[in-house]
């Protein structure tokens, strides 16, 4: 019972703490202290979300699209390059050194560039998407298939597995943890990397959206747009873990260990 | 009796330090051969050596009469960990080397299950690993190696990580598995009991570097029970043992 209770607690204060922000915020434009010119209260916010609501779709549409094939070829490049780099120490060797540096540079300022070489359509902003999620993804799945038990490798050997069935039959299964972790980031990234690019041209899309109502100080749209961003980033981090709860059925409930305890 | 497995003058060193010298087994058709030794005197060696995981200085294996030295995959092995992979139900994870053979999934399946009673694994086959006692896991683990087998397999100290009274349980599972199914086996331990209860015969490793310093044939007739232990017959053998080994 009072662990019930904590576990509401846990659950409501969060929620308690973002209303009390809604509150002071709203307050706070309300009575004049900031000029409501410069800061929408969140009613505005909530009103411009409503009467845009059509044209903030059609753009989340276009970012949606170049988000959902910037994160396939990202997957896709990270297993292939996880793959060699677990099965070719010298792959691994060469390739690794040169994926932190590519980590290092900040996405911000290569946006532009990317614009001149690729133009204005959607290749650009998915190639954005395609380097910020490529490494997260990549450097799970890597220390995913490293991590596998060597005495289970062993174990395979002496059934007389290959390298490939080693690699599907262990070195997978054991590194999904690993790459759904490396998932929940790279998703998180991977929406705001369509919108920075978007902000450098296009035609539609949240970022074109964003750098249009900003230009016309609609800061009430603006806010909606940025709160717009966000639930779609909390949505694909949730949808990370029920793609998660689907593919790992065998974690689901550890604690049944008990129904079955015969010697 | 026929000769299944024969390891003939098997030395191995790491760098310079010799592990093993000259170590001879032989174990015979459905036989149950117990490498009784101490810490530290090569046993893991010599199984990774027996199941061609490691190549050895000098000396060869044969199985059937067939040298298979260094070459993994002929000989089934079982470790105190039992190694079932979490994420395949336990009778995905005895089909395992079925499938590895190219036997497919629902077949491998069927014919794993087929063993279920006789393991005293039934009404397992859906669970994961998770969700079984230590000894269960044991037995699925054991079911595992008996079918990815050609007919011997090594088994590397499989219950000593289980408590006392488990122990006792599997013991007893063993022996009556092994009346049942067609397998000779070859069995690590540091436990006398254990290895004067399960085996035909023994050899004693010892020595640094270790070295076959006696061969101990049981004769005390099957089935052996709780009972046998505490017979005159038991401690007889327990005592040569202990002498062997020079234990004070």
């Amino acid at each position: 019972m009072h662990k019930k209770l904590t576990s509401i607690t846990d659950k409501l204060s969060p929620a308690f703490l973002i209303i009390l922000i809604l509150v002071v915020w709203q307050a706070v434009v309300s009575l004049g202290i900031v000029p409501n010119f410069m800061l929408p209260s969140p009613v505005q916010v909530v009103q411009a979300f409503i009467s845009d609501f059509p044209s903030l779709m059609e753009n989340a549409s276009t970012s949606l699209q170049e988000t959902f094939w910037g994160m396939l070829i990202a997957i896709l490049l990270a297993f292939g390059s996880a793959f060699l780099m677990d099965r070719f120490r010298l792959v691994k060797k060469s390739l690794y050194p040169i994926l932190i540096i590519t980590q290092t540079v900040p996405t911000v300022a290569i946006a532009p560039l990317l614009v001149l070489w690729l133009g204005y359509d959607m290749t650009p902003k998915i190639v954005l998407v395609i380097i910020s999620c490529y490494f997260p993804i990549a450097v799970g799945l890597l220390n995913g298939f490293c991590s596998a038990d060597p005495d289970v490798i062993n174990l395979m050997l002496t059934m007389g597995s290959s390298k490939w069935q080693i690699f599907c039959h262990v070195k997978m299964p054991s590194a999904l943890n690993n790459f759904f972790s490396g998932l929940r980031i790279s998703v998180s990234y991977s929406v705001i990397g369509a919108v920075v690019a978007e902000w450098l041209g296009g035609n539609s899309g949240l970022g074109v959206y964003m750098t249009r109502v900003r230009k016309s100080y609609a800061y009430d749209r603006m806010f909606a747009v940025i709160l717009l961003v966000s639930v779609i980033s909390l949505l694909l981090m949730k949808l990370v873990d029920v793609i998660q709860y689907l593919c790992m059925p065998w974690e689901r409930n550890p604690s049944d260990a008990e129904t079955a305890k015969v010697p | 009796m026929d000769t299944k497995l024969t390891a003939e003058g098997i030395s191995k060193s790491y760098d310079e330090n010799p592990v093993l010298e000259n170590v001879n087994i032989k174990l015979h058709d459905q036989e149950i051969v117990s490498l009784l030794g101490i810490s530290g005197a090569g046993k893991t060696t010599l199984f990774n050596i027996i199941s061609g995981l490691m190549q050895p200085d000098r000396g060869h294996v044969f199985l059937e009469g067939k040298e298979i030295t260094g070459q993994a995959g002929h000989i089934a092995y079982m470790l105190q960990k039992d190694l079932l992979l979490p994420y395949r139900s336990i009778v995905d994870n005895t089909a395992l080397p079925l499938i590895l053979h190219g036997v497919p999934k629902k077949e491998a399946r069927q014919q794993a299950s087929l063993h279920f009673a006789e393991f005293g694994l039934e009404g397992t086959q859906k669970k994961w690993p998770s969700q079984l006692s230590g000894g269960m896991r044991q037995r699925a683990a054991l079911l595992r190696t008996y079918l990815s087998s050609e007919g011997v397999a090594l088994l590397d100290e499989p219950f000593s990580a289980l408590d006392t009274i488990t122990k006792d349980t599997m013991h007893s599972w063993y022996l009556d598995v092994m009346q049942k199914i067609k397998l000779s086996s070859l069995f690590i331990t540091h436990d006398i009991d254990e290895a004067i209860l399960l085996s035909d015969r023994i050899y004693i490793l010892a020595g640094k570097p270790g070295t076959i310093i006696a061969e101990l044939p049981v004769t005390a007739p099957r089935p052996r029970t709780r009972e046998f232990m505490l017979s005159e017959d038991f401690l007889n053998y327990k005592r040569k043992i202990i002498h062997l080994l020079k234990i004070e």
